[in-house]
């Protein structure tokens, strides 16, 4: 699935960017200045980005991860500890930015004809440029855990880092940076690569390292800048390694002391106990037991946040078609994009099962034993699983349909097929997440964030892709004529309702199928499955 | 109240358990003895209905544990050997999991949950998060999430690891309790002053088999020993390793 994004995402920034710095190439004067700021402000977000994510994987390396102890027992000097530690955590939290780096340095090499030079300068000065935040965010946590335990200072740093992480996507959607590849949005870009100059600053290693690369291509290459990116790696290391020297014991033993975590009933849970009090006993606790865990779990809801900041800026962006102004509009494109709209919420509900709802029993891991050895027939889990997958699911879809449709003014009979058939694909999405996850139980993965990348993930998305592909087929087939009348020359016409009617049944009936089989095998699975 | 009948379990190519007979009736303390790898967790797995016999048949309480699960699994409380709980909730909440799953609910569950909690000293964590509790402590509220519903039969996989000296003699007295109520209580454990002190009848089982069984007279008569204690005769006849081996492993 990584693999997937990113064979995706390679091509598309590369592009993207490609094009953007063309068109700041023919601007004079202000075009170099732009393009060198345009790399700053990337710097300085995967700064941000990378000193967050080290600070986090910090706290596993150096104190949560489970071969500590063999170590700390180990005839192993300190500093080969604090090295091989410090690589680890750089490496697990730079993979990603290294990726994105990639095709937008490429995109700088191509357009400005770098060469090889260019590569190896990139090399000379991405590798301080990771160093650093690592070396930083390393010291920064062995500093945290002295003041807190290491899990709960997790905690705190992962609601911080994924806040912080969703505030910038927002920022930069809401931004609105489509608008720099057009030419008419100049005197807009110019505020807004004003607006911009705000957070550069000389102090930080983002802006050494835009100033470098940018200089190079621009003809005025800085050395002292690439020496400053170095030197001040190897002292953020050396201070790192003194501070790991001094601290590192006393802080180790401060993270094997569990932290006093007493739970109080608020009125939240008071009102879920009441909404499920109607189902049968064994279905009440699982669901409240499933949702007190989640909601305890901060590596689990914090991705919330995400996940509302991604359908903010989906709302956003069709808020911002060009549709809506009525400048552009055609009964035929808001047809097609009510169809469009369909396939990527049906996408991104998908993601969503897979990310929440397939780990849903590999969760239950070395716990299984608890239901299995109980009066818990395979029915009653399998359904309360489905259940507290499948209510947030197609809430979601109703909210993503609906809000979208209203703002696009899509008649009513095709905004009722579009919301009902999001929410058959959410309920059918479900049942088969939660199906190819007893099939693929991944019992002995800690991080819940994992579990979809398994091979059994990557069968659910293809089996999920494939089941909206045929709704869309099905739907588009039978609409074809309706369709067709918004083509130029033909008579425009408003969907008939025996076509409306029709698409929709066959798409309850495509969703019922693939939802019963999928939870029927779920459940005969379970049945015969050993923990 | 627990009958095992030619009960046999393949991994592949690898039979952990092979045609086991056991017959454990009511008010007794059966131990299961072995070697590791003798096949004792997964007899008691098969026992508790998480694994499936590939032959023979589990009867608990009269009920037949693949025919009849449900019946078989209200009648049992089950400890297994390594305390994995949910981490993410409390002590109590917990408890009321374990008994909702029973379909137990309402002030007779919070009653017994409190006094299952003072019984082990574990009132003060009532609220807390299982995942602050020590090795022990989950232990001992696993003991007390096997007895929530009151079965007839425990099923308890090396009950002592993590208990203080304390906690241990009170598990003891606890088991023993069990059994002069009416109950039956099948444990597995490495710990033979556990087994010769607190089982009424021990089964030494040794690559998925029995090859032992009866009372400690009858597993001194088998290892033909008649006035050796239970290390010797566990030693005898699973043949532990002989002193010279041991010598040239572990020598300088």
């Amino acid at each position: 699935m990584v693999l997937g994004v990113g064979a995706a995402a390679w091509p598309f920034i590369y592009v993207t960017l490609t094009r953007l710095l063309r068109v700041l190439r023919e601007v004079e004067e202000v075009g170099p200045l732009l393009a060198s700021k345009l790399l700053a402000l990337g710097l300085l977000v995967f700064l941000g980005i990378l000193l967050l994510s080290n600070l986090i994987a910090a706290l596993s390396s150096f104190f949560l991860s489970k071969d500590l102890p063999w170590i700390r027992a180990a005839p192993v000097d300190w500093l080969s500890v604090y090295l091989s530690r410090l690589t680890e955590t750089l490496v697990s939290s730079s993979w990603m930015v290294l990726l994105m780096l990639v095709p937008m340095l490429a995109a700088y090499a191509t357009v400005y004809r770098g060469g090889w030079e260019f590569v190896a300068l990139s090399v000379a000065a991405v590798v301080p440029f990771l160093v650093i935040p690592a070396a930083v965010g390393s010291a920064i946590t062995l500093l945290l855990v002295r003041l807190f335990p290491a899990r709960r200072s997790r905690d705190i740093l992962g609601i911080i880092a994924v806040a912080a992480v969703g505030l910038v996507v927002l920022l930069l959607r809401v931004l609105r940076p489509e608008r720099l590849v057009n030419p008419e949005s100049y005197r807009n870009l110019v505020d807004f690569m004003a607006a911009l100059r705000g957070p550069s600053s000389p102090w930080l290693p983002s802006q050494w390292g835009a100033d470098v690369l940018a200089g190079f291509l621009q003809g005025g290459l800085d050395p002292f800048l690439l020496i400053l990116l170095w030197t001040t790696a190897a002292g953020t290391v050396t201070v790192g390694a003194v501070l790991h020297h001094t601290l590192y014991a006393s802080c180790f033993t401060k993270a094997q002391e569990g932290n006093e975590n007493r739970i109080r009933r608020h009125a939240g849970w008071v009102w879920l106990e009441r909404a499920v009090s109607r189902i049968s006993l064994q279905r009440q606790q699982l669901v409240l037991k499933d949702v007190r865990i989640f909601f305890r779990d901060t590596t689990q809801w914090s991705q919330l946040i995400i996940l509302g900041v991604l359908v903010v800026v989906y709302v956003y962006n069709m808020r911002v078609l060009p549709l809506a102004s009525g400048e552009m509009i055609t009964r035929y494109l808001i047809t097609l994009v009510v169809f469009l709209n369909l396939a990527l919420s049906g996408f991104v509900l998908a993601a969503i099962a897979a990310r929440f709802v397939f780990p849903a029993l590999s969760l239950e891991g070395q716990t299984l034993w608890l239901l299995r050895s109980a009066p818990l027939d395979a029915g009653t889990l399998i359904g309360a699983k489905y259940w507290v997958g499948a209510v947030p699911l197609t809430a979601l879809a109703i909210l993503l349909t609906g809000v979208t449709n209203h703002l696009l003014g899509v008649p009513a009979a095709l905004a009722i097929l579009s919301l009902v058939s999001t929410v058959a694909l959410s309920l059918a999405f479900t049942a088969q997440a939660l199906a190819w996850g007893v099939y693929y139980p991944e019992f002995e993965s800690e991080n819940a964030a994992q579990i979809p990348t398994s091979i059994g993930g990557l069968l659910f998305m293809l089996g999920a892709v494939i089941n909206l592909g045929i709704v869309l087929a099905v739907q588009v087939f039978i609409l074809r004529g309706f369709l067709a009348s918004g083509l130029p020359g033909r008579e425009p016409r408003d969907p008939w309702l025996w076509e409306v009617g029709l698409a929709l049944a066959a798409t309850l009936l495509c969703c019922t199928a693939a939802a019963v089989f999928p939870y029927r095998a779920a459940v005969r699975r379970l049945e015969e499955l050993e923990a | 109240m627990i009958v095992l009948e030619n009960l046999t379990k393949r991994y592949g190519a690898f039979t952990a358990v092979s045609g086991l007979d056991l017959e454990i009736g009511e008010s007794q303390i059966f131990g299961l003895l072995g070697p590791n790898g003798a096949g004792k967790t997964t007899t008691l797995r098969m026992i508790a209905g998480i694994l499936r016999p590939d032959a023979g048949r589990v009867i608990v309480a009269g009920h037949d544990n693949v025919l009849d699960p449900m019946e078989a699994r209200r009648s049992l409380g089950f400890v297994p050997d390594r305390p994995f709980v949910y981490d993410k909730l409390t002590g109590a909440e917990l408890l009321r999991f374990s008994a909702g799953l029973f379909g137990l609910r309402g002030p007779a569950v919070e009653n017994r949950i409190d006094e299952l909690l003072e019984l082990w000293d574990l009132v003060p964590w009532k609220d807390q998060l299982v995942e602050s509790y020590s090795h022990g402590m989950r232990q001992k509220l696993i003991i007390s999430s096997a007895l929530i519903h009151r079965p007839r039969v425990l099923v308890v996989d090396e009950p002592m690891v993590g208990l203080d000296p304390r906690s241990a003699w009170l598990l003891k007295d606890v088991l023993r309790t069990f059994a002069d109520g009416g109950g039956t209580v099948l444990v597995s454990t490495h710990t033979l002053e556990l087994a010769e002190s607190l089982c009424d009848r021990l089964a030494v089982i040794d690559r998925g088999k029995v090859v032992a069984s009866g009372s400690i007279d009858d597993l001194r008569r088998a290892a033909r020993s008649e006035a050796a204690g239970l290390e010797e005769i566990f030693l005898k006849i699973t043949r532990g390793a002989t002193d010279s081996t041991i010598a040239r492993v572990v020598g300088q």
